[in-house]
């Protein structure tokens, strides 16, 4: 410490920066050949019609008009963002509920851990091929536990209905990553808190809802966006359990994106889908943020109610 | 049992929530209700492959195959050449570990002990890149590479490593380096250490959990990786295991305890690696997440 303030240099030393600009420089590279540049040449490209084989030719706006004549970027719209609606949200709640479970001292704590986590690291082709059989209608495993209950299950990957619902089924199964960031964001929480609070005469309920709910909500809002995007880049379930069928029931919209640029070749207006997506995943961040003021709690805060 | 002869009144007095016993009780249900159900995909797909053909199609389903039909993974692991598959993915895995670590440590090392102009405007940069969804560079990025004549060959998926691509790790990178006392710094350059011996001697030996966080997620998003591998390794010999077994569920299709075995093929490095890491897998987490 001493040291540091004895000899903290008064001027930016010549050899310092440019060793750390020689650090920098592949990201800086990087940025501009496949990050920056390439959101860039993105906004362009949606201006023309382009297969990659011939050369470009200018499209003007062409490309956005055909999208609102377009139903399958409608549907696909549609699809993603009832995903979104109701799966990101689910996920927060079941999330939660099983880290608070988690979070209490009792044995076995680290197997339960690790059991519940599991499933978030697996590769997501293998989840979509093993829960294309675990709903399969007549030999899956859930209408089997359906049946325990006297339901006949449906056919969930082959009716329209119930395609979507069962890939956000699916999704539930791997709450173990959002689990295991809330369970850091409850362990963070000072316990005199819940102190406080017992001796104030609050049940467990009120605890939940007085202190575990504020001091938590940073981290809801974190996962709320976090899940909103993973929710839009959503491709490999579909792709490989339903192809978007039945009827496009599960045509994402990096589906339609992806059949677009590269089935059809259509880079141009597969481009001019992926500023779509962009611009609509910034408006909704925008507005999560925007309206986040009235429910998250930060430390330090003094609001009057 | 003995909460039941307690009073209402000596159970709200007592300070740690978790000693009254009935609520660990109900936990212990609940959770246990939880781990069944979260384990219970698992066990189907192990016991469906090691089903015959014929046992695979029952209902109510056998959870214990009868007989157990070991030769299901031999016969599905030959059906396809999954040992290449298995090889490229290590491959990808090793040219990634190598080039993004290199490139976003020494980033990460420049943003968080390094004094220069313009630091902070780039390191906004950084933070703005995160935001950004993967479809939006996709189709540029595709057209550079296959002007480039590198569509079909590993080097779309490697070459982007060794520029710090992947702006969270530079971020990881930068908050852990800044929790490193400047005192050894400053120690180290009095004595004439060179900034790369000071990142190479002082660094590197202290923040080895954020090197291995980092090369644990890399094995584990290439492993996972499935969009990008399918854009650009056109050719069979080049494939993942995330592509092969694709391909092996499109055309083996029909015979299920087959297509188990190979999702289970898939699946199990992957477990064992979470098994004797799960501690870093976990600090990654509280690294970034815990501060929302």
């Amino acid at each position: 410490m001493l040291i540091h303030k004895l000899f903290k240099p008064k001027r930016l030393s010549f050899w310092e920066s440019l060793n750390a600009w020689i650090f920098v420089l592949p990201w800086i590279l990087g940025f501009f050949l496949f990050t920056g540049g390439p959101i860039l040449a993105s906004l362009i490209i949606s201006f023309t019609h382009w297969d990659i084989v011939n050369p470009p030719q200018w499209a003007g706006l062409a490309n956005y008009e055909l999208m609102l004549s377009d139903p399958l970027f409608f549907q696909s719209l549609k699809v993603t963002t009832m995903y979104a609606l109701v799966a990101v949200p689910l996920q927060i709640v079941v999330g939660l509920f099983v880290a608070i479970l988690l979070n209490t001292k009792i044995r076995l704590i680290g197997l339960y851990r690790t059991l519940f986590y599991l499933p978030a690291v697996l590769p997501i082709v293998s989840v979509a091929v093993m829960w294309r059989w675990i709903l399969s209608r007549d030999w899956g495993l859930i209408n089997w536990f359906l049946s325990l209950f006297g339901v006949y299950g449906p056919g969930w990957l082959s009716e329209p209905e119930w395609a979507l619902p069962a890939l956000i089924l699916m999704s539930l199964w791997g709450v173990g990553a959002g689990m295991l960031i809330y369970l850091a964001g409850l362990q963070g929480i000072p316990s005199d808190l819940y102190e406080a609070a017992k001796v104030d005469g609050a049940g467990r309920w009120a605890q939940f809802l007085y202190v575990t709910l504020p001091m938590i909500s940073p981290v809801i809002l974190f996962q709320l966006v976090v899940g909103l995007i993973a929710a839009f880049q959503v491709f490999a379930q579909p792709f490989i359990m339903t192809q978007g069928g039945p009827q496009n029931a599960t045509l994402f919209y990096l589906l339609h994106l992806f059949r677009n640029a590269f089935e059809f070749f259509r880079m141009g207006y597969a481009s001019a889908l992926s500023w779509v997506l962009f611009m609509y995943i910034a408006i909704l961040t925008l507005l999560i943020f925007r309206f986040s003021a009235a429910w998250v709690f930060y430390e330090g805060e003094i609001r009057n109610e | 049992m003995t909460t039941i002869t307690q009073q209402p009144t000596i159970r709200r007095l007592q300070f740690d929530p978790a000693s009254v016993d009935w609520v660990k009780i109900l936990a212990h249900i609940i959770l246990i209700a939880g781990s069944i159900m979260f384990l219970m995909p698992f066990i189907y797909v192990l016991s469906t492959s090691l089903k015959t053909a014929g046992d695979v199609y029952t209902f109510p389903p056998e959870f214990i195959p009868d007989p157990v039909s070991w030769e299901n993974y031999p016969d599905a692991l030959t059906a396809m050449p999954f040992d290449v598959f298995f090889l490229n993915t290590i491959l990808l895995a090793v040219g990634r570990i190598i080039g993004l670590i290199l490139s976003c440590s020494l980033a990460g090392f420049a943003f968080a002990k390094l004094r220069w102009r313009g630091r902070n405007t780039l390191f906004f940069i950084v933070l703005l890149t995160l935001m950004i969804p993967t479809e939006v560079t996709l189709i540029p990025r595709y057209i550079l590479f296959s002007k480039l004549g590198w569509v079909g060959s590993f080097a779309p998926l490697l070459v982007p490593g060794f520029f710090a691509e992947n702006a969270f790790f530079v971020f990881l990178f930068r908050q852990f380096f800044m929790t490193m006392g400047q005192d050894l710094i400053d120690a180290a350059r009095i004595d004439g250490c060179s900034f790369v011996g000071l990142f190479w001697r002082i660094i590197v030996p202290n923040a080895k959990p954020v090197f291995a966080v980092v090369a644990i997620y890399i094995i584990q998003n290439n492993w996972n990786s499935f969009l990008l591998p399918m854009i650009y390794l056109t050719d069979r010999a080049k494939y993942t295991l995330a592509l092969g077994l694709r391909l092996f569920n499109e055309q083996y299709y029909s015979q299920t305890h087959l297509l188990m075995a190979a999702s289970v093929f898939v699946v199990v490095p992957i477990v064992i690696l979470f098994f004797f890491m799960q501690r870093y897998f976990i600090q990654g987490v509280v690294f970034t997440g815990s501060k929302g």
